[in-house]
């Protein structure tokens, strides 16, 4: 048995070791916000946080976060309260959103680090997620919009 | 796929034989669908497990609940088409539910005669059915309301789902939806007048956004069923090898392997756990037949295009070019080449079925429900009333999922182990095993006579074809529609056009993929066009102009983009390339502003202006040029598939790059305001990228970019 620190919350999983992150949590844990998208750290659809740094899932063993802390879309925050959450909906950015829980969590850690990121930040923090949907215009947007939102007290 | 409803509207399509209503067990009124020489009206109060054939129900309780009969794969069917029976209805479009449709007849699609959601038609057709199912339920309400206070249906009003009479009496939807029911269906209520619009044509948030951004949404690859296990497949690597032999004892032995099953697509690992059965099948020796593929090359497949012989089909004849080129004073030659392309939809192909011995539950992401059952049965030995398909979201779509080939082995594997199994391909499989975008060898010819007038254009198109393949009978006497879009329809005022097609199947199977042919011929027409501008020494803006004389239409967005985009105004050292096109009833311009950086080319902007008729939500819209442009960026940049004895030589994102935020140009979108019937926005702004960016490589080094992507030039 492994146990991890997901959301807040301590849960057991019989995965094996070398098991990558993200089927610990699509299978296991039920957790299926965190998508698969390339299982080779080509895409993002599977970032999550570790320790607070966006963190591609489907390349790390789960032995590997052990008594570290997670966070997945679902526990972004508990009802789409996140400033990031509240600037994608106001912006209405996703379209098939299949990328979207990989753009949110790499966009929220991004925010995390650097409350106002330039255009270039948001470039290079970004690049690794990609979009087949084209949504790229309304992330940019929306992330300087989450900026704000975080610096005018809508922080979560 | 291209389908305008003048070209495969079914004829037989009878108004009043259109839409039907009946009582909603449990009472409630239901408005269907029966369409003449297709539906039977049976199939109005039952299909397959006692549900009504519906698109609209209304509930004693009030509740509102559209069955959306096509695929939501993020172009905003599930905002968009409840928008036009909120707009009836005078509802909000919060109290209108959405349900995924089942698979029936009685939701096919009426521009392409089987369910599917293709070909930019679902806000087309639902602006004919679901307004005109709405305008029926809303006479039905209303004329049950008149009844019961015996007054003049004039004096009633509508708002939020109350009907309010003349002297103030109210009654809900709910209330009046039993009474509704027993009346007969009336033969004129028509849709809402433009002018009363309240929602149609506002910029509306989509439905689906709140649920996309806590990981609620549930993908095909999200499916959760009790006791389900998952299962990775191995194909033949080679594309249309068979399986040999398979030694599954070391795979067997794993930890969580449940079984090991050759299904007709391959050999399945099912395990509890998805990457048990991943690294399972690793462990499996395979070997196999690699049938007539085994030395095709793309060296081949280019060659094979462009030797091909035979008798072309005529996709358009106007006056005799062939006369006209040989009297022509100066001519213009070309040829160009496209290549295979991945779909590459974010979303792995999957597939989550469950077998019993007389039943057949699929959940699956797919944009073809009809066909996807009988795939479903004929895999699992039944008949396809005994399937039932379940169309969750999809994490992309763009023709990828108008195919089954992922279907067969899941249900093939839950048969075998007698639990639901959830299939899932990895992004390499989906690669790899792809029905990719046709290639194509084409050439342009044109002919100016004396005064240097555009006297003759012939353009000359040769690819295989995905309709060919996937819905035979409409290729069996006339040319494939979907191979000569952006071509046959050629826009520009010259006397003598022709336009031939030479079917020229390349061993390997191809789809339909976003724009479908416009992607091709846009690139071969615009780009032929701008040659023909160069050659008679006019710009090529104006030279477009000055033929479109006899299409408003594509004149005017031509026209808006120049001046918008600033034709002719670049900034020193930027450069400027223009496309027009017309593709499913909507007219686009785009202008590429682009550097040359060390060599290589620098897209900075992309500016199109776009007539597609009435919008219903211009947020979407916009989110649908965008998108295709981007799309279209991508597959001119570097979208390529090569193969090498025969198998796809690109795996991953890592080989088959497509657009990242770092790498993209400023966008931007105008649309114009028109009353026409809307025309469709899924797909077309795809295929402007690559000729508007090619012109502008032209404008800048005076050479021309002949073959996509731009990569295979070294200049991306
Ligand atoms: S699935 Fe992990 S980066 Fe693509
Ligand atoms: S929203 Fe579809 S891939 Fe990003």
């Amino acid at each position: 048995m492994i146990t991890l620190k997901v959301n807040g919350k301590t849960l057991e999983t019989d995965a094996a070791p070398d098991t990558p992150l993200l089927w610990v949590l699509r299978d296991h844990l039920g957790l299926t916000g965190t998508k698969f998208g390339c299982g080779k750290s080509l895409c993002g659809a599977c970032t999550v946080h570790v320790d607070g740094s966006a963190t591609r899932s489907c390349v790390t063993e789960v032995s590997n976060v052990v008594g570290k802390d997670i966070r997945t879309i679902e526990g972004l925050s508990s009802d789409r309260s996140h400033p990031v959450q509240k600037a994608w909906l106001e912006l209405d950015v996703p379209q098939c959103g299949y990328c979207q829980s990989g753009q949110i969590m790499a966009a929220s850690a991004l925010l995390a680090q650097n409350p106002s990121p330039s255009d270039a930040d948001i470039d290079s923090a970004m690049a690794g997620n990609i979009c087949r949907c084209g949504t790229y215009p309304r992330i940019r947007a929306a992330i300087h919009r989450a900026a704000e939102l975080m610096k005018t007290g809508g922080a979560s | 796929m291209s389908a305008h409803p003048k070209d495969t509207a079914p004829a037989a399509l009878d108004r009043r034989e259109f839409l039907k209503a009946s009582a909603l067990a449990g009472g409630g009124l239901v408005i269907g669908i029966s369409l003449a020489g297709c539906g039977k009206p049976a199939d109005l109060a039952k299909a397959a497990g006692g549900q009504p054939v519906a698109w609209l129900k209304i509930g004693g309780d009030n509740s509102i609940t559209i069955l959306v009969d096509k695929s939501e794969m993020g172009q905003g069917v599930y905002t968009a088409l409840p928008m036009l029976i909120a707009e009836e209805l005078d509802v909000p479009l919060a109290a209108v539910k959405v349900v995924a449709a089942p698979a029936g007849a009685a939701y096919a699609n009426i521009f392409l005669g089987t369910q599917i959601t293709g070909g930019s038609t679902s806000v087309r057709e639902g602006w004919q059915k679901l307004r005109a199912a709405g305008a029926q339920a809303r006479a039905m309400l209303l004329g049950a309301a008149a009844d019961e206070w015996k007054v003049d249906v004039g004096s009633l009003k509508t708002d939020a789902g109350v009907v309010t009479g003349p002297n103030g009496q109210k009654r809900t939807f709910g209330e009046l939806a039993e009474a509704a029911a027993k009346r007969p269906l009336p033969k004129d209520a028509k849709p809402k007048d433009a002018s009363a619009y309240k929602l149609v044509g506002k910029a509306t948030p989509r439905v689906d956004t709140p649920s996309k951004l806590d990981g609620s949404a549930e993908f095909g690859i999200d499916v959760k069923l009790p006791g389900m296990k998952y299962a990775a497949l191995a194909q033949s690597p080679v594309l249309g090898g068979k399986l040999k032999s398979v030694d599954s004892a070391a795979a067997e032995k794993l930890p969580g392997v449940v079984k090991v099953v050759t299904t007709s697509t391959g050999v399945a690992v099912v395990a509890d756990h998805y990457w048990q059965a991943h690294v399972a099948r690793d462990a499996l020796k395979l070997s196999w037949d690699e049938g007539p593929n085994a030395k095709l090359d793309s060296a081949a497949i280019r060659a094979g295009l462009k030797a091909a012989k035979g008798t072309a089909q005529s996709a358009r004849k106007d006056g005799d070019a062939a006369k006209a080129l040989k009297a022509a004073k100066k001519k213009v030659e070309a040829s160009y080449e496209l290549p295979l392309l991945a779909h590459a939809t974010m979303e792995p192909m999957n597939c989550t079925a469950v077998v019993t011995a007389d039943r057949c539950e699929l959940y699956v992401p797919t944009q073809i429900q009809q066909i996807a059952q009988a795939t479903a049965a004929a895999a699992a030995g039944l008949k396809p009333e005994q399937v039932s398909v379940t169309t969750t979201l999809l994490g992309g779509g763009f023709g990828r999922r108008l195919e089954v080939d992922f279907i067969p082995a899941a249900v093939e594997a839950a048969k075998a182990v007698g639990a639901p199994v959830k299939l899932i391909w990895t992004r390499e499989d989906d690669m790899t095993h792809d029905a990719y975008r046709p290639p194509a060898h084409d050439s342009g010819s044109a002919g100016f006579d004396a005064s240097g007038a555009l006297q003759a254009v012939h353009i000359q198109l040769t690819s295989p074809s995905v309709t060919a393949r996937m819905f035979p009978p409409v290729v069996e006497k006339a040319v494939d529609p979907f191979a000569v879009e952006a071509a046959a329809n050629f826009l520009y005022d010259v006397p003598n056009v022709s336009v031939d097609y030479l079917r020229h199947e390349i061993g390997i199977n191809v789809g339909y993929w976003r724009s479908v042919s416009h992607s091709l011929n846009c690139f071969v027409v615009e780009s032929f066009m701008d040659e023909c501008a160069h050659a008679a020494g006019k710009d090529p803006f104006e030279f477009r102009r000055a033929l479109l004389g006899k299409q408003p239409r594509a004149k005017r967005v031509l026209e808006e983009a120049a001046a918008r985009a600033g034709w002719g105004k670049a900034p020193a050292g930027h450069h400027q390339g223009i496309a027009v096109m017309e593709g499913y009833g909507t007219y686009l311009a785009q202008v590429a502003e682009i550097s040359v950086e060390q060599g290589k080319l620098k897209v900075h902007r992309i500016f199109c202006a776009v007539d597609c008729g009435q919008r219903v939500n211009p947020l979407i819209v916009d989110q649908q040029l965008t998108g295709g442009m981007v799309f279209g960026l991508s597959a001119a940049l570097w979208g390529e598939i090569t193969l090498a004895g025969g198998k796809v030589q690109q795996k991953n994102f890592d080989e088959y790059r497509v657009v990242r935020m770092n790498q993209m140009p400023e966008l931007g979108v105008h649309v114009l305001d028109s009353s026409e019937a809307p025309g469709g926005i899924g797909e077309p702004a795809v295929a402007l990228v690559a000729p508007a960016i090619a012109n502008a490589w032209f404008a800048a080094t005076g050479k021309r970019v002949r073959a996509l992507p731009f990569s295979a030039s070294g200049i991306a």
